[in-house]
């Protein structure tokens, strides 16, 4: 009876009901709504393009404010990112907003290297995250979600297609975060141009592979808008934070002398439309794309590079406990046999080292005997000379005595010899 | 007549050719400006700057030509490890009896791969190479036809999206500003408001002399030009880096056709100088530098170049004739350093010797007392 029983619940299929009245569970997307909106919202940009070409311009434009940012020099050796974070409040909805610059790029002379820092970034968010997961005491609730939403890349505005830098950079980010590419200082080509740089731009992205982010056409509320928003990608952009007088009301334009262009005029530039697909419509989708694909496409990988595995040979379900387990083992194990190792290594070294020691203290010895020896030798040399020396001075002085006492007489003889004389001559 | 107006020449007028006193020389620039539109002039103008900057376009609005009909743009992945080229057009042009020939090097592919170590090697070769064409034509023994292909401006394109200039640049510049005329320009104007222009040149000729880049300066004009064309060159000296648009197309403004740019919010003409500099390139380019350019370049680059040439031949030949020749070309140089210790040891002993000798006189002086 009873194995029947869970038969039947097991393969039951569910039913609808109806409702006889109101219960009142329709009230829990409200419930929902207000729990996320005093949690508040979190939403991160990255923003990549070459110096100067209206990166920060272009989100104090989106955001109606400005944020502080200094201007970028050309001479940075490489690429840096500048993460900053803002709580902005709109009709009591909280939302933090970082906002990161990409510095430096394509200004380097061999760009080759440029996109490293960027790939970096986003898998240390990412890993962050995978961290926060993993913890054994956790608390994703307060967990500040700094992963990248939205990556938005700034294309120059040639006319003729994309940058070779464009290309190589997009597709190392493609699988990585959401690319929403635009087309910067857009009021430097007309309208055909454009168009043909727009088709010429999305031809050259979809025959390389390059994956950008489409708006999403399942949900009917959006389907429409968003459809023929797809069709308008890659916008064409132009920021300003000066109020013009155009007509009788001051908008937002750059002032040029043969007219104005208008920042939220649909004729002039794509501005208005980036706006809503980027924050009044899909931001909701943007994140949960980055974090159901991108994340869980990192996690994945992360994973199996770690050896965990979710079936086993036998197409059992392993317990992630049981692998973590069996994996720090071996961890552990690894890590004795490089201490010991490591030990065996020093104790060697300091073996040679000490034998080293010992021949250079006996040569030193040696060197030392040798020397004392050979001044011995020069001493006794020396006395010897000495005393030759004294010898000779005392023949010599004899000598001298001989001579002088001879001079001595031979000047008496010589000086008598005239006295006698004179006495001669006086007798 | 006095003495002084004897000598005065005079403008030829009809009635002085009666005039004894007037010799005739007066008519050498008359005679100069024949023989010159006879001759026809030649220019060389190299561009340079990366891919989407507007100079094949600029170059079509200087001449009012359509010089680059059939090009192959390359697209994106193919330019990945683009090295860059040169090609040259030229093209014959006429106005008003005088002939010009016009070549145009262009350099696809500068500045476009990922990795652009020294992709100015080419450009730097290609004008050395043509500087040593010159050399050897020079010094060749007919000299009736030399052809000219040096070249005589480098018009380099910095663009305007940046915050001043960029190392390569900086890099490309200082290689190149010993060998041509180098006219910084700013590229794509239209995208920048007046006051944008303003800092941007201001910026571009701090980090110009900051970095030591010598530019083409124009020569200041003589005191005695009148006031406005002091004015004019002065406007024109203070305009520099220009910042020019280009337009391969012909729009319609306020009735007149002109060469122009059409954006949903207004009409960028070419020509207008509230609007860019082309008209003040084109002035100093073609109406009044060209000459000047050229003779910068056969007065100063090229006699650089050439003084090098024959610096290097020299010392190439004094070097190979030291180890070959028997008979040395310089004269013996410092004698051999162990011969000089000998000398010195022998003087030593030789003046030691007379001491001892002096010492010996003096003692059998004294013993002979």
């Amino acid at each position: 009876m009873a194995t029947t029983e869970i038969d039947i619940f097991a393969n039951e299929e569910k039913r609808s009901l109806e409702l006889a009245g109101h219960v009142g569970f329709d009230s829990l997307p409200d419930q929902l709504v207000s729990k996320a909106v005093s949690q508040g919202f979190c939403f991160n940009i990255l923003c990549v393009g070459e110096t100067g070409i209206g990166k920060s311009t272009l989100i104090n434009t989106l955001f109606n404010t400005t944020f502080e940012s200094d201007e970028a020099s050309h001479y940075l050796q490489d690429v840096h990112l500048r993460p900053k974070t803002y709580d902005l409040q709109e009709s009591n909805v909280n939302l933090k907003l970082t906002i990161v610059d990409t510095v430096g790029f394509g200004d380097q002379i061999n760009k080759e290297e440029s996109y490293k820092p960027i790939v970096d970034y986003i898998d240390t968010q990412f890993e962050n995250f995978l961290q926060e997961e993993m913890k054994i005491k956790r608390s994703l609730h307060n967990y500040h979600d700094s992963r990248i939403h939205i990556c938005l890349y700034f294309i120059a505005p040639t006319g003729h297609s994309l940058k070779s830098l464009d290309l190589v950079t997009m597709k190392k980010l493609d699988s990585k975060v959401n690319i929403i590419p635009v087309i910067a200082k857009a009021d430097t080509i007309s309208k055909s141009e454009l168009h043909k740089f727009k088709i010429k731009i999305m031809s050259e992205l979809v025959s390389n592979g390059v994956q950008i982010y489409q708006f999403p056409t399942e949900d009917e509320a959006v389907t429409e808008i968003n459809s023929t928003m797809n069709a308008h990608l890659p916008f064409a952009v132009i920021g300003s934070v000066e109020q013009v007088k155009v007509g009788n009301k001051m908008v937002r334009a750059r002032l040029y002398p043969w007219g104005s262009v208008q920042v939220e005029n649909e004729s002039h530039c794509d501005f208005v439309k980036l706006r809503e697909m980027l924050l009044r419509v899909n931001i909701e989708d943007l994140r949960e794309q980055t974090h159901a694909r991108h994340y869980e496409l990192y996690r994945r990988c992360k994973l199996e590079e770690m050896g965990f595995k979710d079936t086993d040979p036998d197409s059992q379900p392993f317990s992630l406990q049981q692998t973590y387990e069996t994996k720090r083992k071996e961890f552990l194990v690894e890590l004795q046999r490089k201490e010991e190792e490591m030990r065996q290594m020093f104790v060697n070294k300091v073996k040679e080292t000490e034998v080293e020691l010992k021949e250079k203290e006996r040569e030193l010895h040696e060197r030392f005997e040798q020397l004392k020896r050979m001044h011995h030798d020069e001493k006794r040399n020396l006395e010897e000379k000495r005393r030759e020396l004294e010898e000779e001075m005392n023949s010599f002085n004899r000598r001298k005595v001989a001579a002088e006492t001879l001079m001595g007489q031979a000047l008496q003889s010589c000086s008598q010899q005239p006295f006698k004389k004179d006495k001669d001559k006086k007798n | 007549m006095t003495a002084n107006t004897r000598y005065r020449s005079r403008v030829l007028r009809s009635d002085d050719v009666e005039e004894k006193e007037y010799v005739g020389f007066a008519t050498l620039p008359n005679q100069v400006h024949r023989k010159s539109v006879k001759k026809g002039f030649d220019f060389t103008l190299l561009v340079a700057g990366e891919s989407g900057l507007g100079k094949s376009t600029l170059v079509n609005s200087l001449f009012l030509t359509d010089l680059h009909k059939d090009r192959k743009l390359l697209n994106a992945e193919e330019r990945i490890s683009q090295t860059v080229e040169i090609t040259k057009h030229t093209v014959d042009i006429e106005e008003k009896g005088v002939k010009l020939k016009l070549t145009i090097v262009d350099t696809p592919g500068f500045g476009d791969a990922v990795n652009n170590t020294e992709c100015w090697r080419t450009i730097e070769g290609y004008i050395d190479h043509q500087f040593e064409q010159y050399f050897r034509d020079e010094s060749g023994l007919n000299r009736k036809n030399i052809q000219d292909n040096r070249v005589h401006c480098c018009l380099y394109f910095i663009p305007p999206f940046g915050h001043g200039l960029r190392p390569v640049d900086i890099e490309f510049m200082k290689a190149l500003q010993e060998k041509v005329n180098v006219v910084p320009l700013i590229s794509k104007a239209d995208c920048l408001t007046p006051g944008e222009i303003k800092k941007l040149k201001e910026r571009l000729r701090e980090e110009i002399e900051k970095h030591g880049i010598k530019i083409y300066q124009f020569p200041d004009c003589d005191s005695d030009e009148d006031e406005e064309f002091k004015q004019k060159d002065k406007e024109l000296k203070e305009s520099t880096p220009f910042a020019v648009i280009g337009s391969n197309a012909v729009v319609e403004v306020k009735g007149q056709r002109v060469r122009g740019r059409l954006y949903p919010w207004g009409i960028v003409e070419v020509e207008n100088q509230a609007h860019c500099d082309f008209v003040k390139l084109r002035t100093m380019l073609i109406r009044t530098h060209m000459n000047d350019l050229k003779e910068v370049t056969c007065d100063v680059h090229y006699e650089n170049y050439r003084a090098q040439c024959i610096q290097t031949m020299t010392s190439k030949v004094n070097a190979e004739n030291r180890v070959e020749s028997p008979i040395p070309l310089f004269p013996m140089p410092t004698p051999d350093a162990d011969t000089e210790k000998l000398i010195k040891m022998k003087d030593e002993e030789l003046r030691r010797m007379q001491q001892m000798l002096q010492k010996m006189q003096q003692q059998m002086h004294e013993q002979d007392l």
